[in-house]
């Protein structure tokens, strides 16, 4: 008997949907054991520390039980998944010198079209590994370090070993176990003290096999008074069998300094989406988490930021759309430290054709941290009757000088304003996507303009419900 | 040529217009008027396919020809009908450019679209910080009312029907708005006004009064017709 769930969520005409023959050099045994993540280490040629690292992880994921208070995570089967599945050889810093199938998947992406044109660094993840890298020789220059994590453990182990895992440590949550121990790939960054990156860096992650878990571990230090904007995208084919994502990105914003993180999540609807994010924010640092899930079956993901210096400032701008079969199981943790710290959410989800999405979130404002303020707006649309939207505030507020703000809306799209657009000659799916996009607006003014284009062109393209 | 035939819809299973039969000629302006709850805005519903507004049996819309009773509002719209709304809805995030944009695909470029919006706004003394808002949110009555005058001019109509245009509208933009339309409208294009005071007569110098009671067209006539009204109220309408 096929342990594995079939997914029976029409899956339209997602346009990244292709799938190319799967390729591996080296792949673990499906489902996973103690021996699985020894011999990931092992073909890493990992350090002692980080082997017992996993180790330890994957004795704690296997201690925790599964959440329930979420997002339905039945359909799960750790033992029918590959957890590592290395696809060619070597790393390329040029796209032609990738095997002809990974180089066509990111032609038909887009990927090297968008380094050309306005990125300052790429990464491109296939699978376990990332095949692809390069940042552009300012930066260099300029101190900046962007690579592949598994090359920073390598090239910094200092650096690496100083932060990786003490913002999210594996006993955080069970995926964050899972994925501390058979993490692969996923991105370094350090930008030193001052140094600001004017354009953005890219990591692109594309899951190809099927029945499959992409574990990537991404950590980025902006040193005092540096700035730098980092930008997800996510894609997977089309199977009738589940994958598994579960990411970890731990980011350590020091004073002064601020950090972006545009994610722009598109993985098909046969994909678990199982993300631990989390930022602390030194002494009047920025960290702003832009968070856009679009696609996946399941994502259960809620941002957070530390503010643990003075002054410090987070911000969780998310959007959520979740169409049939879907559920967004998405928010923000903001957890104030200190005095004068301030925080904002705002946080617009969108359900249709029976789609669910969850707003949970967390204030806490701990005792100490004097004339702490934050504001949350979360704002659902529903675009039928079948549809659902909830939200799940939480708030521990431990000090009295606190201003806490909370707005929450739902909003049904009307026949009315339908009948206003349609009478001026717009179809009823243009219409809604009007709507919609008018709705997410305040959000999608904050992403780069080549990622808002892609956004609403999605969003449009989820509207129509048809070949566009 | 617009022509109903026996037009009767009903609202919520509340039969509100009935069996009303009518020819809209090009060219020619229309004032429809009567009391409040006659069946006015239902009218304008019905030609313009107000998803609320059920058209009953029997009852037929032919423009030039073309029977239009069962279409959708948008593909109305695409042969040439506008409705000017009574009290349009705000829209977050959507600025009345966005809105032209998708109206006018492939029919008018974005550039031309963008000129010709700032030039209409111009006349019309909308304030340009009004174009890049969401449509009709916070905006004042006489605003709204000259976004609506705005949209019928660009969107070049060939029936354009105004709910109400005079309500919440001062007598200055009011005049504005009316000497804007005869402007830009179409010569040939059939205007239709619906309004339940006579304030807007002056301006519009209708070729026609129609007169609904009931949801009944109970008499039409020459501008003399809105005069007696004026003075006598619809009451005095036999």
């Amino acid at each position: 008997m096929s342990k594995i769930k079939k997914d029976n969520v029409d899956l339209g005409d997602y346009k990244y949907g292709f799938s190319m023959p799967e390729r591996s050099v080296r792949k673990t045994k499906t489902g996973l054991d103690a021996g699985v993540v020894s011999e990931i280490s092992g073909i890493k040629k990992e350090p002692e520390w980080m082997l017992d690292f996993r180790l330890r992880s994957y004795e704690i994921f296997k201690s925790k039980p599964m959440p329930n208070w979420g997002a339905d995570l039945s359909g799960i089967d750790f033992d029918a998944i590959t957890y590592y599945l290395k696809a060619t050889d070597k790393q390329s810093r040029s796209w032609e010198d990738l095997p002809q199938e990974i180089k066509d998947t990111y032609d038909r992406i887009g990927v090297p079209e968008a380094e050309k044109k306005f990125l300052a660094g790429v990464s491109a993840q296939y699978e376990s590994e990332v095949v692809y890298e390069s940042v552009n020789r300012e930066l260099d220059r300029l101190g900046v370090i962007f690579c592949d994590m598994d090359t920073a453990l390598v090239k910094y182990p200092e650096l690496v070993k100083e932060y990786f895992g003490t913002l999210i440590p594996p006993q955080d949550n069970k995926f964050a176990a899972l994925n501390s121990s058979v993490w692969s790939g996923g991105s370094f960054v350090y930008v030193p003290k001052g140094v600001e990156v004017k354009l953005p860096l890219q990591a692109y992650f594309r899951i190809n096999a099927e029945a499959f878990g992409q574990f990537e571990r991404t950590l980025i230090i902006a040193d005092e008074g540096s700035y730098v904007h980092y930008i997800e995208g996510c894609t997977a084919p089309i199977y009738t069998t589940n994958s598994l994502h579960s990411a970890v990105v731990e980011i350590f914003v020091k004073k002064n300094a601020r950090v972006r993180y545009t994610t722009v999540q598109n993985w098909s609807k046969n994909i678990y989406n199982l993300v631990t994010k989390r930022a602390r924010a030194e002494e009047n640092a920025t960290m702003e988490w832009i968070d856009c899930n679009i696609g996946s079956g399941v994502t259960m993901k809620y941002p957070a930021v530390y503010l643990a210096g003075r002054g410090a400032r987070g911000e969780v701008l998310s959007i959520a759309y979740a169409g049939a079969g879907q559920h967004q199981d998405a928010g923000a943790k903001m957890i104030h430290l200190a005095p004068d710290t301030t925080s904002r959410i705002v946080s617009k989800s969108i359900s249709k054709d029976g789609g669910r999405t969850s707003y949970r979130g967390l204030i806490h404002i701990g005792s100490g941290a004097k004339n702490a303020s934050s504001s949350v707006v979360c704002d659902a649309l529903l675009l039928d009757e079948h549809s659902r939207s909830d939200t799940y505030p939480t708030m521990n507020i431990r000090e009295e000088s606190a201003t806490i703000e909370h707005e929450a809306t739902v909003e049904k799209i009307g026949e009315e304003k339908l009948f206003y657009l349609m009478s001026r000659g717009i179809t009823k799916g243009d219409a809604e996507g009007l709507l919609v996009n008018g709705f997410i607006d305040p959000v999608v003014k904050e992403i780069p303009l080549e990622y808002s284009i892609e956004l609403n062109r999605l969003i449009n393209h989820e509207m129509q419900g048809s070949v566009g | 040529m617009l022509s109903i035939h026996n037009l009767s819809a009903s609202i919520e299973n509340k039969k509100i217009l009935d069996g009303i039969s009518f020819n809209f000629v090009p060219g020619k302006v229309y004032a429809i008027m009567g009391p409040n709850g006659s069946g006015k805005s239902t009218l304008a519903g019905a030609l313009m396919g107000n998803p609320q507004t059920k058209i009953l049996r029997g009852s037929k819309i032919l423009l030039n020809g073309k029977n239009v009773t069962n279409l959708s509002p948008e593909k109305r719209a695409k042969l040439g009908i506008f409705l000017s709304f009574q009290s349009p809805l705000a829209l977050p995030g959507v600025s009345v450019k966005d809105l032209l944009r998708i109206a006018l695909e492939k029919k008018m470029d974005p550039m031309t679209i963008h000129k010709t919006v700032k030039a209409y706004a111009a006349e019309l003394h909308i304030k340009d910080e009004l174009l890049q808002r969401s449509l009709n949110d916070g905006f004042s009555g006489g605003e709204k009312k000259k976004l609506e005058a705005l949209q019928a001019a660009i969107l070049t109509p060939t029936v354009a029907i105004f709910d109400e245009l005079d309500t919440g509208v001062d007598v200055d933009a009011l005049r504005t708005i009316s000497t804007f339309l005869k402007k830009k409208l179409p010569k040939d294009s059939i205007l239709i006004f619906i309004t339940h005071s006579t304030r807007l007569l002056s301006s519009i110098k209708p070729h026609e009064v129609l007169i609904i009671r009931d949801g009944r067209l109970v008499k039409t006539g020459k501008g003399a017709l809105a005069k007696k009204i004026e003075e006598h109220g619809f009451t005095a309408i036999k």
